[in-house]
């Protein structure tokens, strides 16, 4: 059913109808609002969409022009992607924890005239930079809370504006008539989203997709996936992220599955739990997340859960990814493997709401060999896929019982890619984009003459399996004094790792020796201080204080022991270390809102640490500016201790056998 | 959103008044003759330095100390002597400068604890399950949820509130006193001991349950910068006497206030 699904209908309001007629009674959509699980079907869904639509139009919305999309995963700011598209506008959602400036440049960058918002906070922060973006007439909203006293000129509440256009659904039959018309005159090639990149390098770029383009290649996952309108997805991933979109929206209109957004973004955990999704999606961060918040639970859990625990993982680890393959395994590894499953990983993926994951994909950023292993072995069947915006999405992805935790897998279907001379990743894709929204400088500059994409990542193809390895950024990629190849991602994985390690900033480039600066895991430390009778009263405290520095080293000292043990990566060892006296924040610019750790930024704004690091000092000062949730300034500032390790001596010239 | 009992007071109108109250314990004055009022639908703050008698004037409110002179007077009904009981169910309601909440319960449970007030249905018919009393309960838990979704703690439903933070317990100690309905809300220090984003959002709260619900709100509060963005009007105390009354910017240049404030000098 899923592989033709996209036959006939070339946009996404068309999928929208057919999906109606096909799978009318079933569920579409799912939200938790006051403790209850309500449910749309697609032909509720549809109803609505076309009643927001006509609401849209005579607010003034045309075919052509672009409607800003604000807020978390609820099913009214889909239903404004959906009705947009109807009339063939087009949605440009942004990120909802974005800060009023990000938020200023996307709507004056993509000239925006609508904005459809999620509640009060986005409201309000709109109209802080409301002179900034001048095109900007009306606003929509879905929570009525708080904007009750609020001048509505200009803004108007979603429920009314549906409402409305529901009314003139039922009365007017030519209305009827126009709005069939509007969706069967929207056309494949027509631009169906922008999505904002993240701005990982500098200045978000608009990335325009096409409706046939999208459809095209969503077609192909739903196909390889063997999705169907059985499936069942949690939409808690940022609307703004190509990712949601993409797995989510696109797939989901696609396939037919059930999208189910949660309460709201914390109890995301819990939701999962409750839905049970067949088709997870999770970047390397909330997997790790999830592990390392199992561990600490069985830290405190009493002596005999705990020896049974450790005990079954060790066979899991053992047996499990090959069971999950479909391998080999000796009989007596199967059985206590099925021991295992009736006592450990049932009750886990339980636990953790993956009972009924049938495939799941992590993607993002290099993940953990330990970390992937752990979940396959465990017997969820979770692959990698390595993919963009500018590809909408899917470049590579792991096909079932071909998974290796160091490759992202073989192109996908109607997927072509190839390794420039730099190294660097380069692909032609059914869902690549058309260009970036009023750039075309930047458009030609991330395209071959040829037609191809450049991806700015670094990668080869494995002569073993022919998957496609990723080792970092291409521009990340470095090389200590001596020549040693430095790939930072690298090592700072194999750090983080380490529960009570959270993020890792590696240096080496142009230096003598590897150093890292790290933040520690408040939860996973602040449990472990508690256990040890260890007093602190702030994140910078906890970071500073002796014992912690102790129990860093150890992890430190081992992941030196793992890369001596490697000829290539001997040279890497890590010769020194400090805690950073703060948390690395989206908000202070040091990550990105995907929590990417922006090396530049970083690098500039610790520039004393790092060079203490270098210089040999044992501590170093630092003051840092940070940025609290309402905007407001502050600084920060801390003498930070700097660790020495002692590393394995590395011969000669091994570092040049790279 | 209506307390039983007691007839209808229009916003704006006096809602409760206080009369040349005067409470002491043995030899020590709390509070000596004051008297002011609070309208319906208004933030009203009661503030002074340490010991003014700020929480003893809430206690007279709640009808938890028994004044020895003055009276107060509640949707137009003069009281000499209530109990708390009769406060809760009149339409009072207030949260505790130190959080009194169930702490093996959790947030769920402590909201519909607001609730008992409300229920109707007997024990035996409870325990049923069934029929009328079941669907008393429904209709609670959804206003619970209501609430819930109002101060936006969906995550720690079922978390016992002794293991929450400080700064959500006095969240769901709001939600607790939300959950009865009152028309009058009485929050004694809601921000003490928050940090500023804490502060914000609690801020952020006490204004939409005064605007969403039209709860009479009157609040202690030592950090003035809130006291003044919150309140329509404030009174001041000091040492048990009531020394300004009037909006925030009145308040604010007050000579009398100032000096009870940052002193006099000698």
């Amino acid at each position: 059913m899923a592989s033709n699904a996209a036959a006939g209908a070339d946009t996404f309001p068309k999928l929208l109808v057919r999906n109606a007629q096909l799978f009318g009674t079933r569920p579409a959509m799912r939200h938790k609002d006051l403790g209850i699980w309500q449910t749309w079907t697609w032909a509720d869904v549809l109803d609505i969409v076309r009643a927001y639509a006509v609401g849209l139009h005579r607010l003034g919305l045309e075919r052509g022009e672009t409607i800003a999309i604000v807020g978390a995963n609820r099913p009214r700011l889909y239903w404004s992607v959906m009705a947009a598209q109807v009339l063939g506008a087009i949605p440009v959602p942004v990120y909802a924890d974005a800060v009023a400036e990000e938020l200023a440049y996307v709507l004056a960058h993509a000239d925006v005239r609508f904005a459809a918002v999620e509640d009060q906070e986005q409201v309000d922060k709109i109209q802080s930079v409301l002179e900034r973006v001048p095109k900007l007439e009306s606003m929509l909203y879905d929570e009525k809370r708080g904007l009750r006293d609020y001048d509505h000129s200009r803004l108007h509440p979603m429920e009314d504006v549906i409402e409305e256009g529901r009314k003139a659904l039922a009365s007017d039959p030519s209305v009827r008539a126009w709005l069939d018309g509007e969706i069967a005159a929207g056309k494949g090639s027509d631009p169906s989203i922008i999505l904002y990149t993240s701005g990982t390098t500098g200045a978000s770029k608009g990335v325009v997709l096409t409706n046939e383009r999208s459809i095209h290649a969503a077609a192909d996952t739903v196909a390889f996936d063997k999705l169907t309108e059985n499936d069942v997805a949690l939409a808690y991933l940022p609307l703004a992220w190509v990712g949601d979109h993409y797995l989510n929206y696109a797939q989901g209109l696609v396939s037919g599955f059930c999208m189910a957004c949660p309460e709201n973004a914390d109890t995301a955990m819990q939701d999962l739990r409750e839905i049970g999704p067949s088709f997870y999606f999770a970047p390397p961060r909330t997997l790790e997340l999830l592990l390392t918040r199992v561990m600490i639970r069985m830290e405190d859990a009493g002596f005999l859960k705990r020896k049974l625990f450790h005990f079954f993982i060790d066979v899991a680890k053992r047996y499990g990814e090959r069971i999950l393959n479909g391998q080999p395994v000796p009989l007596i590894g199967r059985l206590l493997y099925g021991i295992g499953s009736l006592l450990v990983y049932g009750p886990l993926k339980n636990v953790l709401g993956f009972s009924r994951v049938r495939v799941a994909y992590t993607a993002g950023e290099a993940i953990g060999p330990d970390l992937f292993n752990f979940y396959r072995s465990i017997g969820l069947n979770l692959k990698q896929l390595y993919g963009q915006t500018e590809a909408f999405l899917y470049v590579t992805a792991q096909p079932d019982g071909e998974i290796y935790s160091d490759t992202v897998g073989p192109a996908c279907p109607n997927v072509d890619i190839r390794i420039a001379e730099n190294g660097e990743v380069q692909f032609k894709s059914p869902g690549m984009f058309t260009g970036y929204f009023k750039d075309d400088g930047k458009t030609a500059e991330a395209m071959t003459p040829d037609g191809y994409v450049k991806t700015g990542d670094a990668g080869f193809f494995d002569e073993k399996t022919g998957h496609l390895k990723i080792i970092d950024r291409a521009k990340d990629v470095g090389r200590l004094k001596d020549g040693t190849l430095f790939p930072p991602k690298y090592i700072e994985n194999k750090l983080k790792f380490y529960p009570n390690i959270r993020e890792v900033v590696a240096l080496g480039d142009q230096h003598d020796f590897v150093a890292v600066m790290l933040n520690i895991d408040l939860t996973a430390v602040g449990s472990w201080a508690e256990r040890n009778n260890v007093v602190y009263g702030s994140y910078q405290e906890l970071a500073g204080h002796p014992l912690v520095y102790g129990m860093i080293e150890k992890h430190v000292a081992e992941v030196n022991r793992s890369l001596a043990a490697d000829r290539v990566m001997a040279g890497t060892q890590i010769k020194r270390f400090l805690i950073l006296h703060k948390e690395l924040d989206a908000d202070d610019g040091e990550l990105t809102r995907t929590q990417k750790v922006r090396r530049g930024f970083v690098a500039e704004r610790y520039a004393p640490l790092i060079k203490a690091l270098y210089d040999g000092s044992k501590e170093a000062d630092i003051s840092t500016e940070v940025t609290f949730e309402d905007g407001r300034k502050g600084v920060i500032s801390a003498r930070v201790k700097i660790s020495d390790m002692k590393t394995k001596p590395v011969a000669a010239a091994m570092g040049e056998a790279a | 959103m209506r307390a039983p009992g007691g007839p209808e007071v229009a916003v704006g109108d006096v809602l409760l008044a206080v009369e040349n109250v005067s409470l002491s314990f043995g030899g020590v004055k709390a509070v000596s003759d004051v008297s002011f009022d609070i309208r319906k639908g208004e933030i009203r703050a009661i503030i002074g330095p340490n010991g003014a008698g700020k929480t003893s004037m809430l206690n007279v409110i709640n009808g938890f100390y028994h004044p020895q002179q003055g009276r107060i007077t509640f949707k137009g009904e003069a009281r000499a002597r209530m109990r708390p009981h009769e406060a809760a169910s009149g339409g009072i309601a207030r949260t505790f400068q130190n959080v009194a909440l169930f702490r093996g319960m959790t947030a769920l449970d402590n909201i519909m604890a607001g609730r008992t007030l409300k229920m109707h249905r007997n024990f035996f018919w409870q325990m049923l399950r069934y029929g009328p009393a079941m669907r008393e309960e429904v209709e609670h838990r959804r206003r619970a949820e209501e609430i819930i979704d109002f101060l936006k703690i969906q995550e720690i439903r079922r978390v016992p509130v002794g293991r929450l933070p400080y700064g959500l317990q006095k969240r769901v100690e709001l939600g607790r006193a939300l959950a009865m309905e009152p028309e009058l809300l009485l929050l004694d220090e809601p921000m003490a001991g928050m940090n500023l984003e804490e502060k914000e959002d609690m801020s952020r709260f006490v204004l939409d349950a005064n605007d969403y619900y039209g709860t009479t709100i009157a609040l202690i509060e030592h950090d003035m910068g809130v006291v003044m963005d919150l309140s329509d009007r404030v009174v001041v105390l000091d040492h048990g006497i009531k020394i300004a009354d009037g909006a925030p910017a009145e308040v604010k240049s007050n000579q009398a206030v100032i000096d009870a404030y940052l002193g006099v000098a000698h």
